[in-house]
């Protein structure tokens, strides 16, 4: 086991290579230039060429790539453009944001998509599968931007009852060691503030879990029904098993292999921030940290921030390839 | 034997399959009676109908589309088709318990046999603690012939062949002594000399702990093997039945007959083998006459417009044939065997 991930772990390189390679070029692509962005429009030519010898953006770009990959090599993810502090540093309060709600949004997804799939496939063309299932392709194409308005709008607004932007009261600041609010505020013991920062995850955590929701829902039924038919399933109710425990014990575990891989997309997809989401409820996570770097041309941040959320995606994979021989003893890697 | 009790009773049963190109009875009618500590054969080809009777008695014809439609199917006292779900998972694995044809994927592969073999204990046994229950796992596997059965407990149904996983079955359906056994095709799947151990298996154990044996197979050699009383099953009917030694010495029905024609001979190497022609009809396709007359050499014109009963020929011997509708012997006899 430790061979395989020592393995897969090397795979990564060449993965991770191409990609900041790519993210390299494109970000050049762009129009706009950050020594102008930061001068602002009335700067004079020369003031941009000085800022450009400056931040080395005047060399050619294969020596500014390899400048860039030996800083990596040394564990540097180099310096904002914009605010002069080291990527590495200040991406942290980001990414902690961006993990805590893509956390409490897959474990929404995964407890009402897995249970929903598991009760439609157990009965199967009832009226709760009906249900279940249109609500399912309901969220699967649902627009989430739009989504998200209307629920600000209903729970914020029409009912009041949510919060509809930040992590937190601005009055009531939290104060963080580790950046995961609800962690913090359970090992400070503040149950007041812990309330407080749970009710700012709904409406993100909800808008964001809706589709992976949908998706593992569908998943997992589908899975579930061609397992219920297998004849081990049969052996089970043979022996006396209650119909739960034949659901939950003996179908689950053989069915949950597929679902699993789908979970493994959408963690890495929601932990590389979804954008959207977090522009809507103004939430300071990985996605909006990267895409106002996008904004002021910060090539810095943006390679790095890229990087980092790609070699987290990459992870969550590896880890849910190691779930499967935990599941599976058939699966073997060495 | 006909002075052993029946333990297990089907009567008039009738499973339906109630499909989208209508309804297709499956089991028509059939009665039959498995004795206490006996081994009853059903033959048939397949789509008789045979599997379809196992799943009725254990209650698990899937459901949709299937449904038992009609008859009692007595276990004791207790009339299985009018249990509670939960009165029938008390019955199940625990009264009467079933193995199954693919011993390759009747086993859950995620869990250790002694996982499967504990849950098989543990869900009938209250009060039974986990260590005793593993005791009796471990006793099982020792007894249905299982070497190093302790770290068999801890393996998977990967790690083993065809021939022990179908032992595990063995050990898992007998493991709360049940008083009967079903076996749908235990030994198709493997190969001969593993068949003919599975099945000197089988007749040990039901000699050993009496367990009564209702051995469903398409295979007349595993029948002539095994059982003490066969019943031959065409179409959803019963055409025959009775004790194993006639059947093959003298078999009534044309399609018994047919049935052991095409049993191949090693004695006459050359010969073409016997095959009854034509094919199984769909269930419910015939509705007028005998089922089989369409097949039969014998068929005369009542055959076809007339469905024959099954003809009481000797004490221990029916026939669902025209030809012997006048050796039925009289219903006071009858009486005398079924009491």
């Amino acid at each position: 086991m430790l061979h395989y991930i020592g393995r897969r772990l090397l795979q990564l390189i060449p993965v991770l290579l191409g990609m900041t390679f790519v993210v390299f070029m494109i970000i050049r692509a762009i129009p706009g230039d950050p020594a102008q962005v930061i001068l602002g429009q009335q700067a004079t030519k020369e003031a941009i060429e000085a800022l450009r010898a400056k931040l080395g953006l005047d060399n050619p770009w294969y020596v500014q790539y390899f400048d860039y990959l030996g800083g990596l090599l040394k564990g540097d993810l180099g310096e904002s453009l914009r605010t002069t502090t080291p990527v590495s540093e200040e991406i942290w309060p980001y990414l902690a944001a961006t993990f805590e709600l893509s956390l409490f949004a897959v474990l929404i997804a995964v407890i009402v998509g897995v249970n929903a799939g598991i009760i439609s496939a157990w009965f199967q063309n009832s009226w709760f599968d009906y249900t279940a299932m249109i609500l399912a392709l309901v969220g699967v194409s649902m627009p989430i931007f739009w989504l998200g308005l209307m629920m600000q709008y209903i729970f914020g607004i029409e009912l009041g009852i949510l919060p509809t932007t930040g992590r937190e009261e601005v009055r009531n600041p939290i104060d963080s060691m580790t950046n995961l609010y609800v962690l913090d505020t359970i090992l400070q013991g503040r149950f007041d503030q812990l309330g407080i920062v749970l009710k700012h995850l709904v409406l993100p955590g909800l808008a964001l879990a809706t589709i992976p929701m949908a998706i593992i829902a569908r998943m997992t039924r589908s899975s579930m029904l061609d397992v219920m038919r297998s004849d081990y399933v049969r052996t089970a109710r043979a022996k006396g098993q209650k119909m739960f425990w034949v659901v939950y014990k003996h179908a689950l575990k053989n069915a949950i292999i597929p679902v699993l891989t789908i979970i493994g997309l959408q963690m890495g997809l929601l932990l590389g921030g979804a954008i959207l989401t977090e522009s809507i409820f103004a939430w300071p996570g990985v996605g909006r940290y990267i895409y106002e770097a996008i904004n002021f041309r910060d090539y810095p941040v943006i390679q790095s921030g890229i990087l980092v959320v790609a070699f987290i995606f990459v992870m969550i994979n590896l880890f849910i390839d190691i779930l499967y021989s935990l599941i599976d003893p058939r699966i073997k890697y060495d | 034997m006909s002075e052993r009790k029946a333990i297990l009773q089907v009567k008039g049963l009738q499973t339906s399959f109630f499909t989208d190109d209508g309804v297709i009875p499956a089991v028509d009618n059939i009665d039959f009676s498995v004795h206490e500590g006996e081994v009853l054969g059903i033959v048939g080809e397949s789509g008789c109908g045979k599997s379809v009777t196992s799943l009725s008695i254990m209650g698990l014809v899937p459901s949709p589309p299937g449904k038992i439609t009609g008859g009692k199917i007595l276990f004791g006292d207790k009339e299985l088709t009018k249990l509670s779900d939960k009165e029938m998972r008390n019955v199940r694995g625990n009264d009467v318990a079933m193995i199954f044809q693919e011993p390759m994927t009747s086993l859950n592969p995620l869990f250790t046999i002694g996982n499967q073999l504990m849950e098989a204990i543990l869900i009938h046994k209250k009060g039974w603690s986990k260590k005793q229950a593993s005791a009796r796992a471990v006793e099982m596997l020792t007894l249905v012939g299982l070497p190093r059965a302790d770290e068999l407990m801890k393996e998977y149904p990967h790690q083993l062949s065809g021939g022990m996983r179908q032992r595990v079955m063995i050990a898992m359906a007998l493991v709360c002594d049940p008083k009967v056994l079903i076996a749908d095709e235990p030994t198709t799947a493997l190969d001969v000399t593993i068949q003919a151990q599975i099945l000197a298996l089988m007749k040990d154990l039901n000699e050993r702990l009496n367990t009564a044996v209702l051995l469903i197979t398409h295979d007349l050699g595993v029948v002539a093997e095994t059982c003490e009383r066969v019943v031959v099953m065409y179409a959803g009917q019963i055409v025959e039945e009775g004790p194993v030694q006639t059947i093959f010495k003298d078999p009534q029905h044309p399609y018994t007959k047919g049935l052991l024609q095409s049993v191949p001979d090693m004695r006459y190497k050359k010969q073409r083998l016997y095959s009854i022609p034509g094919n199984v009809p769909k269930p419910g396709s015939v509705n007028t006459g005998c089922r089989f007359a369409a097949r039969c050499e014998f068929a005369f014109d009542k055959c076809l417009t007339q469905n024959p009963d099954l003809y009481q020929t000797a004490t221990v011997h029916k026939t669902r044939c025209f030809l012997y509708e006048d050796q039925e012997v009289s219903t006071h006899d009858r009486t005398l065997v079924e009491s």
